[in-house]
């Protein structure tokens, strides 16, 4: 556990250390360029392409998060209990629009640019936290729903104090699935347009520069990694300070 | 349980998805129904139905709204819901084909004329309608095959019999047919091609995780990982190394090994498919019930033989979602190959949206996306076929 | 009190409890008894509510159920359940003091309150109060489980199923801390069982119930002499009639004056304990004493023969 914490801190320091001065590790990817290609991206910084990558995923996520647990608490409740099997159809369904395709034809409303990038993000990462968030309300343990209802608490209270809580961890793991897809996926809004980290791959793949493409490719993967690897062990915590276990 | 609700109060009583049903269509009929443009990228002039369509025809339409929405709006039987939701998309269907047709000048090659976004809500409430009353009906698997294939065929007689042949997007289709048929097949090539190499190597890898207790971790990590690498910068990483073998290893370019192309696509694809396979296989075999491990030891099964009759059979389902889940990925992230000059339907989106020029991204979407959703039934079918009887889900 | 009436419960065309009435008075231990679709959960389960009755009443000291919203009904009558239903996320201490949070006691009365509770039932507060369910035995869950039900002192103690998960010898533990708090508050226990054993131990008055209907509703000892169905003496068992009726009383109150060599027995025990001392020593009269081990009489067999014979 400690070496894996160190490894990561390492892993953490370089990510932040490259993208704010990506110029002091040329060195490193001079040798995949060929014909006096430059080795690192500068369009634009790849620290403001970074944090606006992340924020393209922070504001999606959110919106996301609010969306789909707010729906998944409706068709949960007695009165939107007639929503709940055709929202699981539509969440099944969802999952079949592949990201590029929600990206595109979002374009014809949106236009080019955030919009479109930030409403394929919302979409897509709406599906995995409505699942998890329905999973997590609905699989209680049949006799903790029983002695809460038993001990004489209101609709409210139940949700709030029993079931919310209890379905937390699992919706943070529906959350995490949700930004490491969202934080990979924001790349191909570069296709049309939005300023994120991959317009540098898209310009390697471009101009034929394995250097950008790896650069770009190796920001995000490793972003996601920590994202992903951050959440799970917020969820492991949360798993235990709720008395559950996986 | 709404046929009994209703049977209970003899009362008019109106269903909940119903009334949501209702609010969409209204908004949807006050909203263009097509759009009409004298070119393909100059700005598009709205047409509601009543400019649409002629004006008996756009009567017929706005009659069978209101009859589709009391279907709706009243708590009615399951059957009568499906039969209206399918009855009003049919339509719907016929009308924007109709309604090209009336809109594009006679003998204009140059005119388009796309659905409006009243047409897209319409589709979209009364899909809706049909997506709940087919979860409702519950029916059993081959029947909802079935219904795939009838409404396939369905909309091919439509393809077929020339009704849809002035709308914008066949426009796009009839410029490009050759092309279209030739990315399709690249399209599936790539996505079953991944999914087969994946399945061959990713089963028994399973396997080997499954019984290696040190194997597992580190497999699945690695295999972790690699799903977080975003898929544009993935395939751009294989180029070199593909060239590399394309050049160095001899008879690879033979079989078509290159740097840019197809290959590399295919290998992306197979790296991301390996995960929910290896996984699932793993998750499947550590579901068969110890009981019945045990069970075959102490009748003196040997390990292969407790694999391949007793546990395989068992965990078969839950192999059989992961490769749902990689078919159904595979279809979207195929649409990607194309940046790499891979080929696919990826085609028509990027050069579409490169040419503003959104038919031609519906052209590259649309069957992306039913592609994606016939294999997601037709899967997730075959999976509760299979499931039945073999362990309480 | 307790007044049933008439109580039923239809789910479409199936009656499960069907036209049930019975009175419980303050400070007993009714015990519904029946096999597992007899209607006696969904008959406890209408007391507080749980279930709405579709027909039919239940009074509490004399005010109908229905004429106060369903959850303050059932923030005055404690309910523990098979598997304890512990909220997993909630302390011990935050568990037991559910109900009383939710009533709106002051702090310092919940935490006072807590502490009895948790010291009567044998976990220490300074130990317990501060875990997860999670980290407690399956006794211990139990025994949090009805320390939770009783937090608000309730009048009415409802109890589905609560020792079924347990193992034997904690079981007994349990049914014997159950007796004792019951004398100590002298709450009144409505619990449901599918163990004719445990019902004959613990009730005061047994309601055995089949498909819907109160078969019997008595004593202990009349269920044993007087069974009012063959099904009633199904439940039963033919096998050790007698012992269950000599397990119905204490030895105190058959001892007679006189002296008798050998071991003692007490006179809290029950006659079947007597008999069963009698034949494992090959004794025909075993001396007998009190609480304080003051020799009080002695126990024949002769007397055990009697008493343990069908009832004329």
């Amino acid at each position: 556990m400690k070496i894996g914490l160190i490894v990561r801190l390492v892993v953490l320091v370089l990510l932040v250390a490259f993208v704010v001065s990506p110029a002091s590790f040329e060195w490193a990817f001079l040798p995949l360029t060929k014909n006096n290609q430059p080795a690192i991206y500068t369009q634009n910084t790849l620290l403001s392409l970074t944090l606006s990558h992340l924020t393209f995923v922070a504001i999606a996520t959110v919106a996301s998060t609010l969306v789909a647990v707010g729906l998944a608490i409706v068709v949960t409740r007695p009165f939107g209990a007639e929503f709940l099997p055709l929202s699981r159809s539509l969440a099944n369904i969802g999952q079949t629009f592949p990201p590029v395709a929600v990206l595109a034809l979002c374009v014809p409303i949106l236009g080019f640019g955030a919009g479109p990038t930030l409403v394929a993000l919302f979409l897509y990462g709406l599906l995995p936290i409505f699942e998890n968030a329905l999973t997590g309300l609905t699989t209680l343990p049949p006799s903790v729903n029983e002695a809460a209802r038993g001990v004489g608490m209101t609709g409210r209270q139940r949700l709030l104090g029993v079931e919310l809580p209890l379905a937390t961890p699992v919706i943070l793991a529906g959350i995490r699935l949700s930004v490491v897809i969202s934080v990979a996926t924001a790349t191909i809004g570069s296709t049309v347009a939005a300023s994120t980290l991959g317009e540098v791959i898209i310009a390697g793949l471009l101009s034929n520069n394995v250097a950008f493409v790896l650069q770009g490719g190796l920001v995000v993967g490793v972003m996601a990694v920590l994202i992903y690897d951050a959440l799970s062990a917020l969820e492991r915590v949360l798993m235990a300070r709720t008395g559950q276990r996986r | 349980m709404s046929t009994v609700a209703a049977t209970g109060s003899p009362r008019i009583a109106v269903d909940k998805l119903g009334v949501l049903i209702a609010l969409i269509a209204a908004v949807a009929a006050l909203m263009p129904f097509a759009a009409f443009r004298a070119n393909r990228i100059v700005v598009g002039i709205s047409k509601g139905i009543f400019e649409a369509l002629p004006l008996w025809e756009a009567v017929l339409v706005a009659l069978a709204l209101v009859a589709a929405i009391l279907v709706a709006l009243l708590r009615t039987p399951r059957l009568w819901r499906l039969f209206a939701s399918l009855a009003m998309l049919a339509v719907l269907f016929v009308a924007i084909g109709h309604s090209a047709s009336f809109l594009t000048p006679e003998g204009d090659r140059l005119a388009r004329v796309s659905p409006g976004a009243g047409f897209w809500l319409a589709v979209f409430a009364f899909a809706l309608l049909a997506a709940d009353s087919f979860t409702r009906l519950k029916l059993a698997p081959w029947l909802r095959i079935v219904t795939l294939l009838l409404v396939a065929g369905a909309i091919a007689l439509l393809l077929w019999s020339g009704a849809w042949n002035d709308l914008s997007i066949l426009r796009e289709y009839a410029n490009r047919a050759e092309a279209f048929w030739r990315e399709g097949q690249t399209h599936i090539a790539l996505a079953l091609g991944s999914l087969a190499a994946a399945t061959v190597v990713g089963i028994p890898l399973g396997v080997v995780c499954h019984r290696v207790d040190g194997l597992r971790a580190v497999v699945l990590n690695v295999l972790n990982a690699l799903q977080t690498i975003p898929s544009i910068a993935l395939f751009g990483l294989l180029i070199a190394p593909l060239a590399w073998v394309a050049a160095n290893v001899p008879g690879a370019s033979a079989i078509g090994i290159s740097g840019i192309g197809a290959a590399p696509a295919m290998v992306a694809l197979f790296a991301y498919s390996l995960l929910p396979v290896v996984a699932n296989t793993v998750v499947g075999l550590e579901g068969v019930p110890p009981a019945a491990t045990d069970a075959a030891r102490g009748m003196g099964m040997t390990n292969w033989q407790r694999l391949a009759k007793v546990e395989f059979p068992l965990a078969f389902p839950v192999i059989l979602t992961g490769i749902r889940i990689v078919l159904v990925q595979n279809i979207g992230l195929a649409t990607i190959a194309a940046l790499i000059g891979g080929g696919g339907f990826g085609v028509f989106v990027f050069q579409g949206v490169g040419q503003t020029a959104m038919d031609l991204v519906l052209l590259g979407a649309v069957p992306t996306v039913a592609l994606a959703f016939a294999a997601a039934v037709i899967l997730d079918a075959i999976v509760e076929m299979v499931s039945t009887g073999a362990r309480p889900a | 009190m307790i007044e049933i009436d008439a109580l039923t419960k239809d789910y479409l065309d199936l009656t499960v409890v069907d036209h049930v009435s019975m009175r419980i008075d303050d400070g007993d231990i009714a015990v519904i008894v029946g096999t597992s679709g007899s209607g006696k959960t969904t008959l406890l389960r209408m007391i507080n509510r749980l279930i709405e009755p579709t027909s039919g009443s239940v009074k509490i000291d004399g005010k109908d159920t229905r004429s106060v919203p369903a959850h303050l009904l059932r923030r005055e009558i404690g309910y523990a359940i098979q598997g304890h239903g512990l909220f997993p996320h909630r302390t011990v201490g935050q568990n037991i003091a559910t109900v009383p949070v939710l009533m709106g006691w002051e702090k310092p009365r919940i935490a006072a309150r807590v502490e009895e509770l948790l010291e009567l039932f044998q976990l220490p507060a300074d130990q317990f109060r501060d875990r997860l369910p999670s980290e407690l035995s399956g006794g211990q869950q139990q025994r949090v489980g009805v320390a939770r039900a009783l937090a608000a002192e309730p009048k009415l103690l409802l109890m589905d199923e609560p020792f079924g998960a347990l193992d034997p010898i904690i079981r007994a533990k349990a049914q014997a801390d159950l007796v004792g708090i019951q004398k100590r508050f002298g709450t009144t226990i409505v619990l449901v069982t599918h163990d004719m054993e445990e019902a004959i131990h613990l009730g005061t008055r047994i309601a055995v119930m089949d498909q819907g209907k109160l078969l019997q509703y008595a004593t202990p000892a009349e269920i044993v002499v007087k069974p009012a169905t063959d099904f009633v003496g199904e439940l039963l068992g033919s096998g050790d009639r007698a012992f269950r009726l000599l397990g119905l009383r204490r030895i105190g109150d058959f001892v007679e004056p006189g002296e008798a060599s050998g071991a003692p027995v007490s006179a809290e025990q029950t006659l079947r304990d007597g008999l069963e001392e009698a034949l494992w020593s090959g004794r025909a009269v075993l001396p007998v004493v009190d609480g304080a081990g003051k020799p009080v009489g002695r126990l024949t067999l002769a007397t055990l023969q009697r008493l343990g014979a069908r009832p004329q």
